[in-house]
C-alpha cells in the first residue's frame, strides 16, 4: 500500500494509522458535503465526469464530434426555412439568419442543461446508490457537458458573422467590447439559471418521476418565448400583444439572454439600423431599452435562485439513495 | 489507538412502498387508508470500532447489514443517531459501480479511482498494480461493455483494493470470480488487514469470518444481537450446527482457499 510503489526499499510497512497520522484526522460524518462548493473542490472528478459524458455521447459513431455541428446546423436551416423564408418573419430585420442563430445557441444550451440536469440523478442511479460523493456533481456535470456542446455552435455563429460582414451589404463584423461583454453575460445568465433549475429538478425527478416529462413539455415552449424567430418589436409595438404583457415577456431570463447575445453577434453586422418597419421605413427597437441593467439584475436574481436550488437539493437529496 | 468508526444509536426507516402513483394515492385517500407504512431496517444500533480492527458483520438476510454498510460508507444518512468515521473509505460494495460501458478499461479505472477519492497522480502511480491485479490483458483499451462478467468484476475489485484507504468495506466479496482470483483476493485482503486498515467484512460464511476477523457483530432484525468474539457470534447465529451441511462444506472450502492464499 505504498505510494512509492516499486522503489528499491520496498513498500512502506508502517501501519496505516501512523502513515496517515490518523490521530490528527477528525472523526466526521461520512456523508458530509458542503454542497456545490464541494463540487469545485473535486475538480478532477468533475473533469473526468464531464469528459466521460462527452466521450460516451458519440461513442461508436463514425462522425463522432461532427454530430455536434450537424445537429444545430440542420435545426437552424429548418427554422430559417420556415420562419425566414416561408413565413417572412424576418421582414424588417437585417440578417435575420444571424438574429435567429445567435438566439438558438443560448436557447439550445439552456434547454439542454435543464433537461439533462433533470435526468442526471436518475441516469446515474447505479453510482449514487453505492458510492458516497457530492451528488451536486451530477447536475453540474451535465450543465458543463451542455456548455461544451455549445462551443461548436458559437464557432458556427462567429463564422456566419464574419461571412455576412464580408459578403453582405452591411458593415464588417468587428466584435466590440460591449457586445462581447453582453454575449458573455447572456451565457453566464443561462449557466446560472440552468444550474439552479437542474439542481432543483433533478431531486424532484427522483421523488416524482413524471417530472421530467412535465419539464420536457415546458422546455419545448422555451424557444418561442425569446425573440429569435420573430423580431423583438413584434412584442414591443403593442399591436399584437397588449402592452402590459411586454413587461412579463422581458422578465423572462431566456429572452433577456437571447437579446444580450444578439447584441454581441447580430447587432454589429447591421448597426445602427437593424430593425426597420418595412411599410413606413421607421426605425424600430432591436432590444428592450435597459438591456444591460436588466441583465445584471437578472444575474442577481439567478444567484439567489441558485442558492435556493442548493437549499432544495440538500433538503431532498438525503432521501435520494433509498428512492432510486 | 484511535477510534475509526463510531455508530451511535442509529436508526433507519424505510417505507414499504417508496413509489406511489397518483391513482393509488387517490384510491387510498378515498378509502381513508394511509400509504405510509414503514419498517425499521436499523433500530438503535450502537458500536465503536478502533483503527486496525477487522469486524465481521453477520446476520440473516434482511437483518440490515447492507443498510448499515451504506450508512458507514456515507451513501445514506441515518434518520436518527449519528455515524462518524475517520479517514478515507474504500470498499467493495461498489465494485464496478460507475463503470461506463462505452469507455475503455483504462478510462474506467481512472474514473472509478477518482470516485473513491484518488487523485490523478495517485492513480498514475498505482495504475500498473491495478492493471496487473485485474489481469484483463489486451482488453484494457476495449470498452468494458465487451468484457466478460468476470473481467468486469475483477477490474472493479482491483481499483477498490488499491485505494490507499483507512477503512475498507467488503460486502460479499467472493461471490464473483474463479478460484485463482478468489485466492488472489484473499491474499490481498489479508495484506489490507495487516497494514492496519480497519476492515468491515460482511459474509454469511462462518469460516471466512473466522479467518479474516477478530471481532464480529451480529445484526438481528435491525438491532445488534451480538457484539464480541467471532466464535460467540457463530454460536449466536447457530452457524456452527452439524445439521447445516452446505455451510460446513463452504467453510472447509474457505479454509483451503486461505491455506492456499498463505502459500503464495
Amino acid at each position: 500500500m505504498s505510494l512509492s510503489g516499486t522503489d528499491a526499499t520496498g513498500p512502506d510497512t508502517r501501519p496505516v494509522e501512523v502513515r496517515h497520522d490518523l490521530a490528527h484526522v477528525p472523526l466526521t460524518a461520512p456523508s458530509r458535503t458542503s454542497g456545490v462548493l464541494e463540487v469545485f473542490r473535486k475538480r478532477y472528478l468533475l473533469r473526468l465526469m464531464v469528459r466521460r459524458e462527452i466521450k460516451a455521447r458519440y461513442a461508436g459513431t463514425a462522425f463522432g464530434l461532427a454530430w455536434s455541428y450537424i445537429n444545430p446546423f440542420t435545426r437552424f436551416l429548418t427554422f430559417y426555412a420556415v420562419f425566414g423564408l416561408l413565413l417572412g418573419r424576418g421582414s424588417g430585420l437585417e440578417n435575420f439568419a444571424i438574429h435567429l442563430f445567435a438566439g438558438m445557441v443560448l436557447v439550445n444550451y439552456f434547454t439542454e442543461s435543464v433537461t439533462a440536469g433533470t435526468r442526471s440523478l436518475l441516469a446515474n442511479k447505479g453510482v449514487i446508490g453505492k458510492m458516497a460523493m457530492p451528488r451536486e456533481m451530477f447536475p453540474v456535470a451535465s450543465m458543463l457537458v451542455s456548455l461544451w456542446h455549445a462551443i461548436p455552435q458559437v464557432i458556427i455563429l462567429v463564422l456566419a458573422c464574419l461571412a455576412t460582414g464580408w459578403w453582405g451589404d452591411g458593415p464588417l463584423w468587428v466584435p466590440d467590447a460591449v457586445g462581447m461583454g453582453a454575449a458573455l453575460l447572456g451565457f453566464v445568465l443561462m449557466m446560472v439559471y440552468g444550474t439552479a433549475l437542474g439542481l432543483m429538478f433533478s431531486c424532484v425527478n427522483v421523488i416524482f418521476r413524471d417530472f421530467q416529462r412535465i419539464v420536457q413539455t415546458f422546455i419545448n415552449m422555451v424557444p418561442f418565448t425569446a425573440p429569435m424567430m420573430y423580431p423583438y418589436f413584434f412584442i414591443a409595438d403593442g399591436t399584437r400583444i397588449p402592452e402590459q404583457y411586454h413587461d412579463l415577456y422581458v422578465a423572462n431570463p431566456v429572452a433577456e439572454a437571447v437579446m444580450l447575445i444578439q447584441r454581441g453577434f447580430w447587432y454589429p453586422t447591421c448597426a445602427p439600423n437593424c430593425a426597420v418597419d418595412p411599410a413606413t421605413g421607421l426605425e424600430l427597437p432591436e432590444f428592450v431599452g435597459d438591456l444591460y441593467s436588466r441583465g445584471f439584475i437578472m444575474l442577481g436574481i439567478g444567484l439567489v435562485l441558485l442558492a435556493l436550488g442548493q437549499f432544495v437539493f440538500s433538503r431532498l437529496e438525503k432521501t435520494v439513495p433509498e428512492r432510486l | 489507538m484511535t477510534t475509526s468508526i463510531v455508530v451511535d444509536n442509529v436508526s433507519k426507516t424505510f417505507r414499504y412502498q417508496s413509489h406511489v402513483t397518483l391513482k393509488k394515492v387517490l384510491q387510498n385517500r378515498m378509502g381513508g387508508k394511509r400509504s405510509d407504512e414503514s419498517f425499521k431496517a436499523l433500530d438503535g444500533v450502537s458500536f465503536e470500532v478502533q483503527q486496525g480492527e477487522s469486524i465481521g458483520l453477520m446476520g440473516l438476510n434482511g437483518s440490515g447489514k447492507s443498510t448499515l454498510l451504506k450508512l458507514v460508507s456515507g451513501v445514506m444518512r441515518p434518520d436518527e443517531g449519528q455515524v462518524l468515521t475517520r479517514g478515507r473509505i474504500s470498499g467493495l460494495i461498489a465494485t464496478g459501480a460507475g463503470f461506463h460501458n462505452e469507455l475503455s478499461g483504462r478510462e474506467n479505472i481512472y474514473m472509478n479511482a477518482a470516485m473513491l477519492g484518488m487523485s490523478k497522480e495517485e492513480t498514475d502511480a498505482k495504475f500498473d498494480d491495478i492493471a496487473a491485479f485485474a489481469d484483463v490483458g489486451r482488453f484494457m483499451d476495449t470498452a468494458v461493455g465487451n468484457y466478460s462478467s468476470g473481467m468486469f468484476a475483477r477490474l472493479g475489485f482491483s481499483v477498490a483494493v488499491h485505494v490507499d484507504c483507512d477503512i475498507f468495506i467488503a460486502d460479499e466479496v467472493l461471490a464473483v470470480g474463479d478460484r485463482p482470483f478468489k485466492r488472489k483476493c484473499l491474499k490481498r485482503m489479508k495484506e489490507i488487514r495487516e497494514s492496519g486498515i480497519t476492515m468491515f467484512y460482511v459474509s454469511h460464511s462462518a469460516g471466512s469470518v473466522k479467518k479474516m476477523c477478530d471481532r464480529a457483530i451480529v445484526l438481528d432484525k435491525g438491532k445488534v444481537g451480538f457484539d464480541g468474539d467471532v466464535d460467540g457470534a457463530i454460536k449466536y447465529l447457530h452457524y456452527d450446527g452439524d445439521d447445516e451441511e452446505p455451510d460446513t462444506e463452504e467453510s472447509s472450502e474457505d479454509e483451503r482457499d486461505d491455506a492456499l492464499a498463505n502459500d503464495i
